[in-house]
């Protein structure tokens, strides 16, 4: 009796095991997200977009090319040390391992660099991370998609001087650069001190000590300084407090030019009246106006299978980027599933692949219903950028408008100040880098 | 000369913002000896809450968002709250840990930091929001017109606001049945046992004025750079006032919240420029560790002596 019922329950196991096998291939993700302490309000929002995307897919489509996409979260608080204890503990999960890991955080980043060439897992770092991860010769399996902070800030230069009405009307401006007092603050330096040294205009340097939540000295020395214009590098309050503390002073914020991470609703609504006029680059754009997020309306929130809790920030900038993200890591997967077949689990290795062979051109990215809501991108085994572009939002008080359109970076510029901090890492590492004419 | 005024008194109202936070550090210390870690949590989770309820208070009451009543509702609520939180701090967590070493009180604060930190945001959410008081940001403009001096409106108010709370302080301290007892409780637990003044009351009332303490903080800072996580930050800027002012004076607060606002932003301004800039986080540490050398008890503390 015992020995039948031992039989019959094998029996069950192993036809289950068979037809699950058969039927439910999935491609698992490890999400490294930070839904508390002080930066859950950009991982909510961004982490909810990503989540919702897949989500949107696997409801739709069920998954990419027949395979269903699974995800798990991992709270990293924002933390390194509980980012690297997130990496170990998701790389070898699903079938094949982690198919990619995106921690949005360059500390996370920079703590995993060594382990994800070890491990053969694709770093993902959109927005964030080693510009000269660009050099895909140098860092075959670090991924700094779209654009890096120094083509931003080139592009930044270029919006400026479009503004003045051409890019020789720079000469003789006094533009202040007030930085978080930190490696990402401290980033753009070079790149801007060269742009200046082209352009012929004065840049002056102000740092501001974190969190940045006190800045009347700096913004009384701006005062004294006069500038033209002024780019912001802020992160979290450092953001609203120099925005209010422009008005203060009566610095006017349509002469503010912010990066990315000052460019959301979260950085402009805390400081209330005073952003009115305030303008921020992005990769991405804010709105609900593109297909994409529509379908997601319609295909998740319709269902109540939504991720965010507060669902008026679905179409903000950060879950916009969430879904950015989705949408790269989706195609990235699509595009491996071409090479290495449809309709089954894909090692990490194998959507490396994918990430170095990416082309979403204008024609597909309105296939995806996100035109306008990304640029274009094509990455090779030399460039793993892809783009460079960025589009310009200023926010009227209650939403950002887009009063650009992509505008490309200098490289010409960039590109050699990249290749030759990549050369220096690869020197002081030990690497040799690759050949890109041998790789296929 | 204009300059240098300007950012003297932009840093001399800021300290003023300081020492409100330092401020119910100081309250609690001198009640219960205990340094209470999570005093910028409080400062969190008051201003969030206050914001919350403004959020909900239309909804469930039909009142007008922005209303000056639902603004008085959600300041009654969110004082109440404080007070809920002091008093269920002083009977959960205190209590059980009467006549602990200090170093044990101080840790049990650390827990309740990531408390209540996560109680505010599960609760209330993530989502950053701005706050307006009602005070506009703009440049007094007298001495902007006959001066050229730019000082902002809303920290002069701000500060008026934090002057008047600190006076109406000193008087319960000083002249109140309530005030003498809290002296005493700070003098010493157990004489002020022995002669009848109930310990865990005062402790109660106290961590509920240290709580209001935090709602006004809180406001003020919320008000300034918007209701987020980074409010609980604000307890960075209090620590060198404490260490100048002392742990267990009010006037200290104010005095070392002004030393340090005024040389902290002097210091960025003319020293700044000679070692990279960005100096205005760790200076204030330097003068306190500096001013340690030579008074360890703060301006205003307690000289503490053991006879051994």
């Amino acid at each position: 009796m015992q020995f039948s019922k031992t039989l019959m329950l094998g029996a069950t196991v192993a036809g289950l095991l068979t037809t699950g096998f058969a039927v439910a291939q999935e491609q698992y993700i490890g999400l490294p997200s930070y839904r508390v302490g002080a930066y859950a309000a950009g991982g909510t929002a961004l982490y909810g977009g990503w989540i919702d995307y897949m989500q949107m897919l696997n409801q739709r489509d069920g998954g990419v090319g027949g395979v269903k996409l699974t995800w798990e979260e991992c709270e990293t608080e924002y933390n390194n040390a509980r980012g690297v204890e997130c990496y170990e503990r998701m790389k070898n999960r699903g079938p094949t391992g982690n198919t990619v890991f995106q921690p949005l955080s360059t500390g996370i980043t920079y703590s995993v660099l060594d382990r994800v060439a070890v491990d053969k897992i694709p770093l993902v770092t959109m927005g964030y991370g080693r510009t000269d991860a660009a050099d895909g010769r140098v860092f075959p399996w670090v991924f700094p998609l779209i654009t890096t902070y120094w083509s931003q800030n080139t592009a930044k230069i270029k919006f400026i001087g479009q503004q003045e009405g051409g890019m020789d009307k720079l000469k003789g401006k006094k533009i202040v650069n007030l930085y978080h007092d930190s490696a990402y603050g401290n980033e753009t330096i070079p790149v801007l001190n060269a742009q200046a040294e082209r352009y012929g205009f004065t840049i002056v340097h102000i740092p501001v000590a974190h969190p940045g939540n006190e800045q009347q000295s700096q913004w009384l020395r701006i005062r004294q300084e006069r500038p033209d214009w002024v780019i912001l590098r802020g992160w979290g309050v450092m953001n609203p407090t120099a925005i209010r503390t422009a008005a203060r002073t009566g610095f006017p914020r349509e002469k503010i030019v912010g990066v990315w991470w000052s460019g959301s609703e979260e950085d402009v609504i805390p400081a209330g009246d005073a952003a009115k006029g305030y303008i921020a680059a992005g990769f991405n754009v804010a709105g609900k106006n593109f297909p994409v997020v529509q379908e997601i309306e319609k295909h998740v929130y319709a269902k109540n299978l939504g991720n965010m809790e507060d669902k008026s920030r679905v179409g903000s900038v950060l879950y916009n980027r969430g879904v950015v993200h989705g949408i790269i890591t989706v195609e990235a997967i699509r595009k491996a599933q071409e090479k290495y077949g449809t309709g089954k689990s894909l090692t990490p290795e194998q959507v490396r692949w994918g990430f170095e062979n990416l082309d979403i051109d204008e024609a597909r990215l309105a296939e995806l219903g996100a035109e306008g809501f990304l640029p274009p991108l094509k990455t090779s085994c030399e460039n793993h950028e892809g783009s460079g572009m960025v589009k310009f939002q200023q926010w009227d008080g209650t939403r950002w408008n887009v009063i650009t359109d992509w505008i490309e970076a200098d490289q010409e510029l960039v590109r050699p100040m990249i290749e030759a901090s990549a050369a220096a890492y690869a020197a002081e590492k030990g690497i040799t880098p690759r050949d890109c004419s041998k790789e296929m | 000369m204009t300059f240098f005024f300007e950012v003297l008194i932009g840093g001399l109202l800021s300290g003023v913002l300081y020492a409100l936070v330092a401020l119910g550090f100081v309250l609690i210390f001198k009640a219960s000896g205990v340094f209470n870690f999570a005093q910028g949590a409080m400062v969190f989770f008051a201003a969030l809450t206050f914001v919350g309820f403004t959020e909900v208070l239309p909804g469930w009451t039909g009142l007008a968002p922005g209303s000056g009543a639902v603004f008085w509702l959600a300041f009654a609520l969110a004082l109440s709250s404080m007070i809920v939180l002091g008093i269920a701090t002083e009977k959960v967590v205190l209590r059980p840990l009467v006549n602990q070493p200090p170093i044990t009180l101080f840790m049990a604060t650390i827990g309740l930091t990531f408390f209540v930190e996560g109680v505010a945001q599960g609760i209330w959410g993530t989502s950053v929001r701005g706050l307006d008081l009602g005070i506009d940001d703009e440049p007094v403009m007298f001495l902007m017109d006959n001066f050229n001096m730019l000082v902002s409106k809303f920290d002069v108010i701000a500060a008026a606001i934090a002057l008047v709370l600190f006076v109406t302080l000193a008087i319960l301290f000083q002249y109140t049945k309530v005030g003498r007892a809290l002296r005493a409780v700070a003098d010493d637990h157990q004489a002020a046992l022995s002669v009848g003044i109930p310990l865990k009351h005062i402790w109660a009332i106290v961590w509920g004025v240290a709580g209001f303490v935090a709602l006004i903080a809180g406001l003020i800072w919320g008000a300034r750079n918007g209701v987020q996580f980074a409010l609980t930050f604000t307890a960075l800027k209090a620590l060198p006032v404490l260490i100048l002012g002392g742990f267990t004076s009010v006037p200290g607060a104010i005095i070392g919240g002004l030393i340090i606002g005024a040389s902290e932003k002097l210091a960025e301004v003319y020293l700044g420029p000679y070692v990279g800039g960005g100096i205005e986080g760790w200076f204030p540490y330097i003068l306190a560790m500096l001013f340690l050398l030579v008074r360890p008890e703060g301006l205003f503390g307690e000289k503490h002596i053991d006879r051994v």
